[in-house]
């Protein structure tokens, strides 16, 4: 299978701090990868650094074959989509035109087409039609995220990076996110990089996660494979009283 | 585009790419007849919608889909509004839109007045709170925005006082020479720095740095619920927040307006020196005769001006919304109403002077 995304050797230092040492990790085409670790184990760094907003002092990223630290910004635009973990959405647009913001750049239309389009996407991510004409500040956190999402999804990329899209949701609202995200998946066909500490999430949605320690990618594998791993920090995160809880015994 | 009957005409088929970008390219090439996708090589969201918007007009089928196509075709499908066509917003009549318009703006600015009215009060009451119960002040914050306000505003506020004495000594010695009065520019100097323009030209500065700052700082503030923060923990917003901003200006201002007082004074002896040779004994000897009145008229504006800046700049932090272009409007905003509000402010006092006879 092939590599969407391609992190080699990849080392962030910020001061004395080193966040990655030689961090290793791939996204295969299809899959949705979970990154968990815990705080302070650079899961944000990494996404940061894989879309280009952060600078590596060593290490080589390639996304879809481009390496994005040399490549002009316009090389993968469109062909990823990012959600931020408060949705990061422009907060002087109304829902409507942050979702018609990436289609703007990319492509000439009709302002009516785009609008059918924007609410098309609101709709797909499960907003009410009547959300597009409201500001970021009217929305509770719940449907900022999900306009993120269709933000992030506006020009069906190909690639789509989360950061902790559940966190700070009711739990209710938080499995309906990881449903969203695995019917989107199917549907579009993304290839998903999952930053996250929900292990509810984690079960739903994943097909193989990536635990980061030290700097490094400690251990991959699928959900069954994480339970057994020795490790102290992997074995209290996937045997602690909230793991049994969402997984079962 | 051949001409069509849904009944007779086999199914298209279309071939290419459906996507985005070629989405205006694409629309008006489909036909009322059956669709059929085996020709095609891309599908996204932007061409699944053309697809099923147009059959859903026709009502035709859509057939040869693959197995990854029919999932995005029944996920867009499912997505799509109950009426295919976007809702046009409805047109207003243009006069009738325009007094609504104006009525909501005036009603607006009344309930705004009404709203900086109740804020005024509210500083005032806590203001008298505070001089009754001293040590619920905070003074370290009252010392910092002193010294924000005050002290660092000395350089310009004394620059831009110098320079007014200059060009007012300048312009008064040309026009009086033309009546042997050269000598009179030292009253004219003195009266106009004492009384207007040291003043008022120092709230204007003070209205433009310290106004905007208060804004823009409890703004941020304020959108990043800090404020809502501050009330949770049982603390009244207007006693941390606006007091020690209010009280700063109050405090400061009186002494930037005798610095810029003093550098007009010497900006204007310093021309009178060099363009009438009027020696600064003649201009002391001159200056002592005017009548100390002008200065004190001067200086007893600068509480009020004070109070107006601050109490606009916070007030306009406080009405910060979510929304970060709200922030840049109250900023600019701010500004703009307390010079205003200052120019205002010395007009009346020169009115309610004059009547006095002071």
């Amino acid at each position: 299978m092939e590599a969407v995304v391609e992190v080699r050797g990849l080392v962030n230092r910020f001061g004395t701090a080193v966040v990655q040492n030689g961090l290793d990790i791939d996204l295969m085409r299809g899959e949705v990868l979970g990154v968990v670790g815990a705080s302070g184990t650079g899961k944000s760094v990494l996404l940061r650094s894989i879309v280009g907003l952060q600078k590596p002092n060593a290490g080589s990223i390639k996304v879809l074959g481009v390496d994005v630290l040399t490549a002009d910004l316009s090389a993968t635009r469109g062909r990823w989509g990012v959600m931020f973990q408060d949705g990061a959405l422009f907060s002087a647009l109304t829902v409507r035109e942050n979702v018609e913001a990436p289609m703007r750049v990319q492509v000439k239309l009709p302002a009516a087409l785009r609008a059918s389009l924007a609410d098309l996407k609101l709709a797909m991510v499960g907003l009410p039609p009547k959300a597009g004409s409201l500001y970021p500040s009217d929305l509770s956190g719940g449907m900022r995220k999900r306009a993120g999402l269709a933000r992030a999804l506006a020009l069906d990329p190909e690639i789509l990076l989360l950061d902790e899209p559940t966190a700070g949701l009711d739990p209710i609202a938080a499995s309906e996110f990881d449903a969203l995200i695995a019917a989107l998946r199917q549907a579009l066909n993304l290839s998903v990089f999952l930053v996250t500490h929900d292990i509810d999430t984690l079960n739903a949605t994943c097909d193989r996660i990536a635990v980061l320690a030290g700097g490094k990618v400690l251990v991959t594998g699928t959900l069954a494979e994480m339970r057994q791993v020795r490790d102290p920090w992997v074995h209290s995160y996937f045997h602690g009283p909230r793991a049994h809880a969402a997984l079962g015994r | 585009m051949p001409p069509s009957t849904p009944q007779t005409q086999p199914a298209q088929q279309l071939v290419g790419e459906f996507v985005l970008v070629r989405l205006t390219a694409l629309r008006g090439t489909l036909t009322d007849g059956d669709l059929d996708l085996t020709g095609l090589t891309s599908l996204d969201t932007a061409g699944a919608w053309l697809i099923l918007t147009q059959a859903r007009r026709s009502g035709a089928r859509v057939t040869g889909a693959t197995p990854a196509q029919s999932l995005l075709l029944k996920a867009v499908k499912d997505a799509l509004p109950p009426d295919a066509r976007p809702a046009r917003p409805p047109r207003h009549v243009e006069l009738l839109e325009r007094v609504d318009h104006l009525g909501r703006e005036t009603a607006e600015a009344a309930a705004g007045l009404a709203r900086i009215t109740g804020f005024f009060g509210q500083v005032v009451a806590r203001l008298g709170g505070t001089l009754l119960h001293p040590w619920r002040l905070r003074f370290t914050a009252l010392v910092f925005h002193m010294q924000e306000t005050g002290l660092n505003a000395v350089p310009i506020v004394a620059l831009m006082a110098f320079l007014t004495g200059i060009v007012i000594a300048y312009q008064g010695a040309d026009q009086l020479r033309q009546f042997g009065a050269e000598v009179f520019v030292v009253d004219l100097v003195a009266i106009s720095v004492l009384r207007e323009l040291g003043i008022l030209m120092t709230a204007i500065i003070v209205a433009g740095r310290s106004a905007s700052a208060f804004t823009a700082a409890i703004g941020s503030m304020k959108m990043r619920e800090e404020v809502d923060a501050l009330r949770t923990l049982g603390l009244d917003p207007v006693e941390v927040l606006v007091l020690p901003r209010v009280l700063a200006l109050l405090l400061m201002l009186p002494v930037l307006a005798v610095v810029a007082d003093l550098a007009g004074l010497l900006g204007g002896g310093l021309m009178s020196w060099y363009e009438l040779g009027i020696s600064p004994g003649m201009f002391r000897t001159r200056l002592l005769d005017t009548d100390v009145s002008h200065f004190l008229v001067g200086l007893a504006k600068a509480p009020f001006f004070a109070v107006i800046i601050g109490v606009i700049g916070c007030f306009q932090g406080l009405q910060v919304g979510g929304n970060a272009e709200s922030l840049g409007q109250l900023t600019s905003r701010s500004v703009v109403q307390a010079i205003f509000m200052v120019i205002l402010l010395d007009g009346m006092f020169s009115v309610l002077f004059a009547a006095a006879g002071v």
